[in-house]
């Protein structure tokens, strides 16, 4: 199973290699990490999607809680929560397939943000798995390059998410 | 580790109006406030500033003839006080001579501060003159670490670094030094608490936890006590035999936990594990109550994770959250220092109806205790170790190198008080035993500090001997030579056909060696001249080096094969 957890961390020099290195130390297998300021200076969030068996995350959890400069550690998956990817898909376009694009990259709400000779560039937001299907569908047009952020996310309001 | 180190107003700096320092000034002063009295190192480049201020400090400093020594020496300190061991080298080659101890602290949480000059901020990063990315290499193997960027951090941040060294599980903590932030000059001030934000280790239990362990143990009919390092470090070795005692559960011990409990009780199972009793591996294959205390499920002990201790209900009570269900599935999870967790159980008065069991258990003991039999003039290891267990009433501080001796020394001396057993157990670094033994004495000036240690293990750090030499340090190196990596010798033996790869290792003659750095040394080649030697070496005032020239042929049981279960050991070896 998926686990999106989130990781509030000093934002200290060398914070993102002591996390990443535990990570890949422990052999634990890490889907994507993202990180950012948070609503406090001097601490960031860091989102991180992980695939394992609850004990594998468990693990991970008390491993990444070990660190000194990591706050707090929250397991989002159980809770209702947002998760966000930003993805930018470059495809080979030209004028006679750029309305059929257009067409496939709206009920996505999905935006056009560079549209060049022979190429498009499309920006979607959204979960992974709807990425994963608007890729799908440009896949047929010649995709040139695809850039993701990895996943962000928090729990929604009025829900206190489990801390371990 | 149950005490924090609390900032002791020793200095005679006024705390009122702030005083100009250098940084290396600052980090003397604070240590002098930290209550550190003894350093071990080795100057350098980077690190000069430091010694500068070192020079006419008052504090101690021990210096080596290399730094994995120091650090070892820091380690041995740590582990024979319950205090936090300090260590100084310079960035660089200093550091990475540093990376073997640092790495064998982290593995049997040893409380240890690294100070590590390193060069200048403007230069980091540049491949410059004996500059080593520390920070980088040290984050694995450290349970934090500090590259000071300001001056003014210097005080705070060696305040944090001897809190988090010695609080919750202990570890090392390494503090990273630019030569610049060390001729750095601002104000010194010394922070009254320390307060780290994502750092507050649990050390009470839950109660209901405690309560459904009491219960469980109501109901066991064959509870066993599984014990480690962690007792030693929470100083709950007191707490341990009450609890025991109290509750009528026999107790085995990991190779850490050697004397948390007392070896002559008759509740003591034996040691666990690879090189384990008879009688401790049996007891936790069959108990059907596990309650592990300051462990860790190491390999080592539990074999083949699927054969371990199939029939039991296993309580963990650890101060590392993340060793609880690491390796294997705990029933009741107790996040708590053990010492505190010891207490609250006994508040229950938790009594075990198992008196069948204490009867298994008695008769396993029985059947196969550990022995050897000493015949003609020819010494065996186990009979020296036996003899030196005896001549000395059992009170020695024994650290050990690592190997076969280091498994006789675990089976033949016998501890009954804690701290009295240092000896490398996650990492089994060679190298180790001898200097662990000189920071174990400098901790300990006025008990009998031994290091047993193998023919091959001497030879790691065997430069030492000018260090005791030099402060007539009175520690008495038992070397147990047969000429062999005993160990792999015997693995090969076991494992691989007999194919003695690279495993006969030459030594010199040793008493001779030592007569070279000035330490008396003494060969025994038979049993008469072994009882001599060792009533020779503890009547000498100062070091000793014996050379005890034992039977090649011999090998450490009973053994756990690796990948077996703890109730598939070879028990041969020792009955004929």
């Amino acid at each position: 199973m998926r686990h999106t957890l989130s990781v509030i961390v000093n934002d200290t020099p060398g914070v993102l290699a002591r996390v990443a290195g535990l990570i890949s130390r422990r052999g634990f297998n890490i889907d994507s990490l993202t990180v950012g300021p948070s609503e406090e200076p001097g601490v960031s969030r860091m989102t991180i999607t992980t695939i394992g068996d609850e004990a594998t995350v468990e693990q991970v959890m008390k491993q990444l809680h070990k660190l000194i400069d990591v706050i707090k550690v929250q397991d989002l998956s159980e809770d209702p929560m947002v998760e966000r990817e930003l993805i930018l898909i470059k495809i080979a376009a030209n004028p006679a397939s750029r309305s059929e694009i257009n067409g496939i990259v709206e009920p996505f709400r999905a935006t056009i943000v560079d549209v060049g000779r022979s190429s498009m560039m499309i920006q979607a937001t959204g979960s992974r798995e709807k990425n994963d299907a608007i890729i799908e569908l440009l896949r047929p047009y010649g995709i040139k390059e695809i850039a993701r952020t990895g996943v962000t996310a928090l729990v929604r309001a009025q829900v206190a998410a489990r801390v371990k | 580790m149950s005490q924090a180190i609390k900032p002791a107003p020793t200095s005679n700096a006024p705390q009122a109006k702030p005083v100009q320092m250098t940084g290396a000034e600052m980090v003397v002063e604070s240590l002098k406030r930290l209550g550190v009295a003894t350093i071990f190192g080795y100057p350098g480049g980077a690190i000069l500033p430091i010694y500068d201020a070192l020079y006419e400090s008052g504090i101690e400093h021990i210096l080596t003839r290399h730094e994995q020594a120091a650090i070892h020496a820091a380690e041995g300190f740590a582990r024979a006080t319950g205090k936090v061991g300090t260590v100084m080298a310079t960035s660089g080659p200093g550091a990475t001579n540093l990376i073997t101890g640092i790495t064998d602290a982290y593995m049997d949480s040893t409380p240890v501060v690294i100070i590590t000059g390193q060069v200048a901020t403007s230069l980091i990063g540049s491949d410059a003159f004996q500059e080593a990315d520390v920070m980088g290499i040290t984050m694995p193997i450290t349970k934090h670490n500090f590259q000071v960027r300001k001056t003014e951090d210097i005080p705070r941040i060696l305040a944090e670094a001897y809190h988090i060294a010695g609080t919750g599980r202990p570890g090392p903590v390494l503090v990273d030094v630019p030569k610049d932030v060390a001729n750095g000059k601002a104000n010194f001030v010394f922070p009254e608490t320390v307060n780290i934000r994502g750092y507050n280790p649990t050390t009470m239990p839950s109660m209901l936890q405690i309560e459904r362990v009491a219960e469980a143990i109501a109901e066991a009919e064959r509870p066993l006590m599984y014990i480690g390092g962690g007792i030693i470090s929470s100083e709950a070795s007191e707490e341990l035999r009450r609890f025991a005692r109290e509750s009528g559960i026999p107790v085995a011990s990991t190779l850490m936990g050697l004397g948390a409990y007392p070896q002559n009780d008759p509740l003591y199972v034996g040691m666990l594990g690879m090189h384990g009793t008879y009688a401790a591996n049996m007891a936790i294959f069959h108990c059907d109550l596990l309650i592990a205390c300051g462990v860790r499920f190491d390999d080592r002990v539990t074999g083949k994770l699927e054969r371990f201790s199939p029939n039991s209900k296993k309580v963990h009570i650890d101060v590392d959250p993340a060793e609880i269900g690491k390796n294997v599935a705990i029933e009741y999870p107790i996040v708590a220092d053990a010492k505190n967790a010891l207490k609250a159980l006994l508040e229950k008065a938790p009594r075990a109806n198992c008196a069948d069991w204490q009867r298994q258990i008695a008769a396993w003991k029985a059947e196969y205790p550990l022995s050897f039999k000493q015949q003609g003039e020819s010494l065996k290891p186990q009979y020296v170790i036996d003899l030196i267990n005896k001549l000395t009433d059992s009170r020695a501080i024994v650290t050990t190198e690592v190997g076969q001796h280091q498994m006789w020394a675990a089976h033949f001396y016998q501890f009954n008080e804690p701290r009295k057993w240092i000896t490398s157990g996650g990492l089994g670094t060679m190298g180790y035993g001898f200097p662990a033994a000189i920071g174990a004495q400098l901790a300990k000036p006025d008990e009998l500090v031994i290091c047993i240690a193998g023919d091959a293990s001497i030879q790691m750090n065997i430069q030492e001997l000018q260090t005791i030499a030099e402060r007539n340090i009175p520690v008495k190196v038992f070397i147990i030579n047969n000429g062999f990596l005993g160990m792999v010798r015997q693995w090969q033996e076991l494992f691989h056909e007999n194919r003695l790869s690279e495993s006969k290792i030459g030594a010199p003659d040793f008493a001779r060696v030592a007569e070279a750095f000035n330490v008396k040394g003494i060969r025994a080649e038979n049993t008469a001249q072994a009882e001599q030697a060792i009533k020779d070496a503890l009547a000498h005032p100062g070091p000793v080096v014996v050379d005890f020239i034992v039977e090649e042929a011999e090998n450490v049981f009973p053994m756990v094969p690796p990948g077996k279960g703890t109730d598939e050991l070879i028990v041969k070896g020792w009955e004929e």
